[in-house]
């Protein structure tokens, strides 16, 4: 009985941790080839869970759907805004990027602000209270779905980096910026192309999140915390290792919330990041530089 | 201190004692509202100084100073919640306290070689660990905050802190002026040499046999110190404390824009700052409200476009390119 329960709450941190595992994916590949610290990550998660909700209550459009063209309009904004804005900070040192994006988040966010009010706007799907009975377990259909989403579009991101010519060239950037340049890459569009898929993949992230949470602006600044944190534990670079730090996260929080009190839940998130950063600063699944 | 007077060309010196002097009197002038605005700009003159020593000189990208101010304002705050012990006693423990914490997370992220963006999430995440745990524990108030009574016969108690707006603004400018001349003397002093050895090549001041650790460790107890003695002036002006505020992320963004808008690194760099900041942030709520557009946010929109204006434009701050304007040459530290 007891143990039923703990394991359906692990389960639904798994669940949720996979989209915390896309979302900490796109920057996992912003910090990790363009070398900007993006602290404007998590707004963007949540103007892509308003643009998911808004798709939804307009056009009924599924989020498993929307996400589509909401992570193809996300690939547009982030290659813009390298190609126009952020490119001229790489290379800076990282207090001036931190408030260019800083600026930019408080930008985002008082926007949603001014445009939706503070109240959380929930997205109710028709199959947002319906389950999967497993035996003794109770597995919400709405996060099955969100985690496979999840999966879906880091799988394609994987085969993108490893199969196609532009992802092998934005790989050859991360690993060697000189040699990248010397043999002719063009370094900074592929990097407004990098800044674009990761956006794209938090634009992803974003609409499978309003299966889980309601949009709201204060989500914001908890979702960059929440991916940084993700990127370290899992070891910056590291794709598979994003996944993984995701869904600790996510089983973590779920246990601790439920266990101890919901304001608690990111607690455990703090401490094992403090853990990692001191014992083992690649991650959990980084290679050592 | 003689010498750091003369480093200063006459020009200087002059507008110098100009801006004091009309400081001292503006209170004569303004009112209640004005010097309100004023007590804002010598804390984060205050805390930006304090901020400036440990990034602009030592070089350690720090995004948790919220987590000394909110130390050293609940430390003060409890002492004198539940024993009535006055902040000039508590004010001694909230920073002993915050220098804990400071040492704590030097020590992590010095001897274990966490740096730039790892060591800011370091700083972060112990603030935000702190958070959750105050907004749990009962006595200091747990979420809901923490209050000190406001008592309209004890106003007359300065000593206590517990005087009108007069009273902090004279505090405030007194405690943003002697940050100033002490990081003017740190700068001149052994310990801000070596500061800016390491800040620019820690390989090098190594090799050179300078104390890389020792040093870092200095600036980060130094400068958690002081920032916990502005959080006490803030909580004992407020009189309310509450974790989702004290130790929130934005509070440590607040701390970090003066001195990187005014100039990282200088003396007047944080004072500049707080300077444009602050009265931009009040000039953009009183604009809102005469046009009507009072709808919440519009101000933190213009405001935070403003940020993205200034660091491009002015990546080194606004103060080396003011002090050129004003035709003084005072070399950068």
């Amino acid at each position: 009985m007891n143990l039923a329960i703990v394991l359906n709450v692990v389960i639904q941190g798994v669940l949720t941790g996979l989209v915390y595992g896309l979302m900490a994916l796109g920057l996992s590949v912003i910090f990790g080839v363009v070398r900007v610290v993006n602290f404007a990550h998590g707004e963007f998660a949540v103007v892509a869970m308003y643009a998911a909700y808004l798709l939804f209550v307009t056009l009924g459009l599924d989020p498993l759907i929307s996400l589509f063209p909401i992570a193809a309009a996300f690939f547009l904004v982030g290659f813009l805004l390298q190609a126009s804005l952020v490119n001229r900070f790489v290379g800076r040192s990282e207090h001036e990027q931190f408030i260019l994006l800083v600026g930019l988040a408080i930008i985002i966010v008082n926007g949603l602000l001014m445009i939706f009010g503070p109240d959380a706007r929930p997205t109710n799907l028709p199959y947002s209270f319906d389950s999967y009975l497993l035996g003794p377990l109770f597995i919400d259909k709405a996060r099955v779905y969100a985690a496979i989403g999840a999966l879906v579009v880091s799988a394609a991101l994987f085969a993108f980096f490893r199969y196609t010519t532009i992802g092998t060239a934005i790989r050859a950037c991360a690993d060697n910026l000189t040699g990248a340049a010397v043999v002719g890459l063009n370094v900074k569009r592929l990097y407004a192309l990098t800044f674009g898929l990761g956006l794209a993949c938090v634009g992803a992230a974003g609409a499978l999140m309003v299966t889980i949470a309601d949009a709201s602006p204060l989500l914001a600044q908890a979702f960059t915390l929440l991916a940084f944190t993700i990127v370290i534990i899992g070891g910056l670079g590291s794709m598979t290792g994003a996944l993984v730090a995701g869904i600790l996260i996510g089983v973590s929080e779920a246990l601790a919330s439920f266990f101890l009190a919901p304001s608690m839940k990111s607690m455990f998130s703090f401490a094992l990041l403090v853990a990692v950063l001191v014992l083992r600063p690649q991650g959990l699944m980084g290679r050592r530089v | 201190m003689r010498d750091m007077w003369s480093a200063i060309p006459v020009r200087g010196r002059v507008m110098l004692l100009a801006l004091i002097a009309l400081l001292l009197a503006a209170p004569l002038a303004l009112d209640r509202y004005f010097i309100s605005v004023f007590v804002l700009i010598f804390y984060f003159a205050f805390v930006g100084q304090a901020w400036n020593i440990m990034m602009g000189f030592a070089g350690q990208l720090s995004l948790g100073h919220a987590l000394y101010a909110g130390v050293g304002g609940y430390v003060a705050a409890l002492l004198w919640f539940y024993f009535g012990i006055g902040p000039w006693v508590g004010v001694f423990a909230g920073v002993a306290i915050a220098a804990v914490f400071g040492a704590m997370i030097g020590w992590l992220g010095f001897r274990f070689g966490i740096e730039g963006v790892y060591f800011a999430l370091l700083t972060i995440a112990f603030a935000e660990f702190t958070r959750i745990a105050f907004d749990n524990m009962a006595f200091t108030g747990g979420a809901g905050g923490l209050f000190l009574l406001y008592d309209p016969h004890r106003t007359h108690e300065w000593w206590n802190l517990r005087g009108g707006p007069l009273l902090f603004y004279y505090l405030g400018f007194a405690l943003a002026a002697s940050a100033a001349v002490l990081t003017a003397w740190l700068a001149r002093s052994r310990i801000g040499y070596q500061w800016i050895a390491v800040r620019e090549d820690q390989e090098a001041a190594l090799s050179l046999g300078v104390d890389v650790f020792r040093a870092k460790m200095i600036a980060v107890l130094i400068s958690s110190s002081m920032t916990a003695v502005g959080g006490v002036l803030l909580t004992f002006y407020y009189n309310n404390l509450f974790p989702g505020q004290a130790f929130d992320i934005g509070r440590s963004i607040e701390i970090i824009l003066a001195p990187i808008i005014g100039g990282l690194g200088t003396i007047f760099g944080p004072i500049v700052g707080a300077f444009i900041l602050t009265p931009l942030g009040e000039g953009l709520i009183a604009l809102t409200a005469k046009f009507g557009i009072d709808v919440p946010g519009t101000k933190a929109v213009f405001y935070g476009l403003t940020l993205m204006v200034i660091i491009s434009l002015r990546p080194d701050g606004v103060w080396p390119w003011l002090k050129r304007l004003l035709g003084l040459t005072e070399t950068k530290s």
